[in-house]
């Protein structure tokens, strides 16, 4: 709390203060006002079942957020058609409330014929970018238009250590105009180093000849200090993880980590696998951009698309909302 | 030996009852040396086996094989199948001499790339099917020909079917090819990249497979049990661990001053032979040292058995010997009984019946096009005489309009005459009254 100053104009037109005046403390006032309301979070985790999604998510978040601890049995059916299963939580930390929603995609890339599989996955999101558009163009709007709109989508890729499945480019080629896409490699411990590195950089390539865009999408950088953080991250993806929510004890710390008859596997371990990575850049670095891309770029997207067509914006029926933008 | 089986009383379910009495000999006569001899044969004749190894690509096949057999039949310089992108669904076989200890063994290795690996990835089992059963058929022609000197066994002996180790449970894929191979070949599922899981996902993932196998009514290969005790036990040992997870890899690295084959993690060494690690050396042990010819044996006297009876069964279909194969379609295909030539009797009525046939309908074709024709031809006849007709009355009726327009002139000309006639005699009175006049007064 420091006493009142004034301020003189330079040639810039910048002004240089000669005293304090305080403007500093919005973002104290804003950090006040973000923990009082909170915010939402809303992640969509795909790939067919069996490459630890689930575990992951937990693991990410450091709880039982998702659709697994939520109460369902451990060996369901595979489900027939794709299902999309949405569960959310209020957790805290540091006196930050955030709503974190899980939306899972059971029964994706299981069946024999996975003709289509990604219509469901598209359908949903266009369907929360939609009912965002409604109350936002509504008359009395809400104070805080509630987000459900999917921020981040993470695709996770078998790690077979050859080549990206059909189905994995399929999917990405179609969704990653509408939602953040980040490619993470499952249950990298069943590879070694060696063959991760190998398997990374096909991957990679094979992303860059099909046009995939993944988040960080190259196009949004704005600076150059962004494009150089983020050429850095786009070098280590698709990060190959690990997850899981049993802890044990290695070297007098408790780690979380899997216990092999022939070592334990730390997941936060950065020589083990690049979690670590992962969940900072996620959650540590990029939250906030994730959802500022989302609302400023892909919703905006869809936004134009649908006051395009039909001359504006009708009543809109439940036909209207099944149209995709691919 | 499947040589010994290869007499047709074998076949045939003899119904004669015989009572065997074992009987002590005074001496020794010899014929212990009997498996020797046999062994001897054997070895020099070689063996032959093929393996078929199923599963969708990155799931270590290659490796796996490698493993195995301990040499490089995917190296680098050919690299196995899964290192190319295949479109469809492909069948591929290796062969490879491996010698041991002065015995032989001709190995046939046959992969499936592409298997799984698509979007739509319905009858991607069927090339498999098509492969397994066009290798029976070369048997059953070789094992009918006259000359059956050389028969190379070229069937299908073992498939290897790998699962994914998601920990928890058949994929619908899994489950549509199992059942549909189970009653072709003798089906070894096997948990592949066994070092995802931890000991305990393990167990629980071998539970939850072995669970739905048998919902699902798969029969898989089962071990036979044998007189022994000591071997039942081991036997029964294996039982349990199935369906077997395998790691599989021919890195050679050291641990603890000993050297093994295994896969270096930043954590530890999984190690390939270590029974604690994987089932590994279970699944090298039964498949190899213990059961290669059990499972010939049972891909000879069921899988192919089976083959046999269905595929004869459709020829011989309506007539010979009804009484020995009424309901007798069992697995072990009791066909007995084929008289050949009665079946080429048949086949001769069959041919002969058919030749009739074709020959009635191509009679009855050619009756149809001739009614076509004729009716085409009355047609265009009828045609014809219409435009006639036709023609005719167009040219009565310019007839009658030429004929009018010459009555109009005729009368026209008739009026015009007149006309003449009455100009004349006008003229000739004027004249006479100029002449007239003239005589009268003298007007000029």
């Amino acid at each position: 709390h420091s006493p009142l100053v004034f301020s003189s104009h330079n040639s810039s037109g910048g002004s240089t203060l000669l005293g304090y005046i305080g403007i500093d403390t919005i973002i104290e006032q804003m950090r006040k006002k973000t923990m009082k309301t909170g915010f939402d979070f809303n992640i969509m985790v795909v790939g067919h079942s069996g490459l630890g999604k689930s575990t992951l998510v937990n693991t990410l978040f450091k709880s039982h957020v998702s659709r697994k601890s939520a109460g369902w049995a451990r060996d369901e059916k595979i489900p027939k058609t794709v299902e999309i299963k949405a569960v959310s939580h209020v957790i805290e930390e540091g006196g930050v409330k955030m709503k974190l929603t899980v939306v899972d995609t059971p029964g994706f890339g299981d069946q024999i014929n996975n003709d289509n599989c990604w219509e469901p996955i598209s359908k949903y999101i266009n369907e929360q970018y939609e009912k965002f558009l409604k109350e936002e163009v509504n008359i009395t709007r809400k104070k805080r238009i509630p987000d459900t709109r999917v921020h981040c989508c993470i695709y996770f890729i078998s790690p077979t250590g050859h080549f990206l499945r059909q189905l994995d480019t399929e999917f990405m080629k179609r969704l990653s105009h509408s939602v953040n896409i980040i490619p993470v490699i499952a249950k990298a411990d069943t590879m070694t180093l060696e063959e991760r590195q190998e398997f990374k950089q096909r991957v990679r390539k094979e992303l860059e000849v099909s046009g995939i865009e993944f988040y960080p999408q190259k196009e949004f950088d704005e600076d150059m200090e962004d494009k150089s953080d983020n050429d850095k991250i786009r070098e280590a993806m698709p990060f190959a993880v690990v997850g899981s929510d049993k802890e044990y004890q290695v070297n007098g710390k408790r780690v979380l980590g899997r216990k092999t008859a022939w070592g334990i596997v730390e997941v936060e371990n950065p020589n083990h696998c690049e979690f670590a990575q992962l969940r900072d850049f996620l959650i540590r670095s990029h939250l906030q951009d994730l959802k500022e891309v989302t609302h400023n770029i892909h919703y905006e997207t869809y936004r134009a698309k649908r006051l395009n067509e039909n001359g504006g914006l009708h009543p809109i029926s439940s036909s209207d909302t099944q149209e995709s933008n691919l | 030996m499947y040589m010994l089986y290869e007499a047709s009383i074998n076949r045939m379910r003899v119904s004669v009852c015989v009572s065997l009495k074992q009987r002590n000999l005074e001496g020794y006569v010899g014929f212990a040396n009997l498996p020797n001899q046999v062994y001897r044969k054997s070895v020099k004749r070689g063996f032959e086996f093929t393996l078929m190894v199923v599963g969708e690509s990155g799931l270590g096949k290659s490796t796996l094989i490698n493993s195995l057999f301990l040499t490089d039949l995917y190296s680098k310089d050919y690299p196995g199948p899964s290192q190319r992108i295949k479109k469809t669904v492909q069948v591929e076989q290796s062969k490879v001499l491996i010698k041991e200890g002065g015995v032989q063994l001709t190995l046939t290795i046959v992969d499936t790339p592409g298997f799984g690996d698509a979007v739509d990835n319905s009858n991607c089992w069927q090339p498999v099917i098509n492969y397994i059963d066009s290798k029976c058929e070369d048997f059953l022609n070789a094992e009918s020909r006259v000359n059956r000197r050389s028969m190379p066994d070229n069937r299908v002996h073992c498939c290897l079917y790998f699962i994914a180790p998601s920990g928890h449970g058949l994929k619908p894929l899994d489950i549509e090819f199992m059942k549909r191979l189970h009653d072709k070949v003798n089906v070894i599922p096997l948990i592949a990249k066994a070092d995802t899981l931890t000991p305990e996902e393990c167990q629980l993932f071998k539970k939850q497979i072995m669970k739905e196998i048998q919902e699902h009514k798969i029969k898989i290969y089962e071990f036979p049990d044998t007189e022994d005790d000591d071997d039942n036990k081991l036997i029964r040992k294996i039982k349990e661990k199935m369906p077997l997870a395998v790691v599989g890899s021919n890195v050679v690295i050291e641990v603890n001053g000993k050297k093994v084959r295994g896969r270096q993690y930043p954590w530890g060494v999984a190690e390939v032979e270590n029974g604690e690690h994987c089932d590994f050396t279970v699944l090298r042990n039964m498949l190899i040292r213990t059961h290669m010819q059990d499972l010939k044996d049972v891909t000879n006297n069921v899988h192919y058995e089976n083959y046999r009876s269905k595929k004869l069964a459709a020829v011989t279909c309506n007539g010979v010997d009804t009484s020995k194969t009424k309901g007798q379609l069992t697995k072990y295909g009791t066909i007995s009984g084929k008289y050949p030539l009665a079946q080429m009797e048949e086949e001769r009525r069959e041919h002969v019946m058919k030749m009739k046939k074709m020959e009635a309908e191509m009679e009855q074709v050619f009756e149809m096009k001739v009614k076509e024709k004729k009716q085409k031809l009355k047609d265009s006849e009828a045609e014809l005489e219409r435009r006639h007709e036709q023609m005719k009355r167009n040219l009565e009726a310019q007839y009658k309009e030429l004929e009018e327009k010459r009555r109009v002139f005729e009368e026209e000309k008739a009026n015009w005459e007149a006309q003449q006639r009455i100009l004349e005699q006008q003229k000739l009175d004027a004249s006479k009254t100029m002449e007239k006049n003239k005589k009268k007064g003298k007007i000029f």
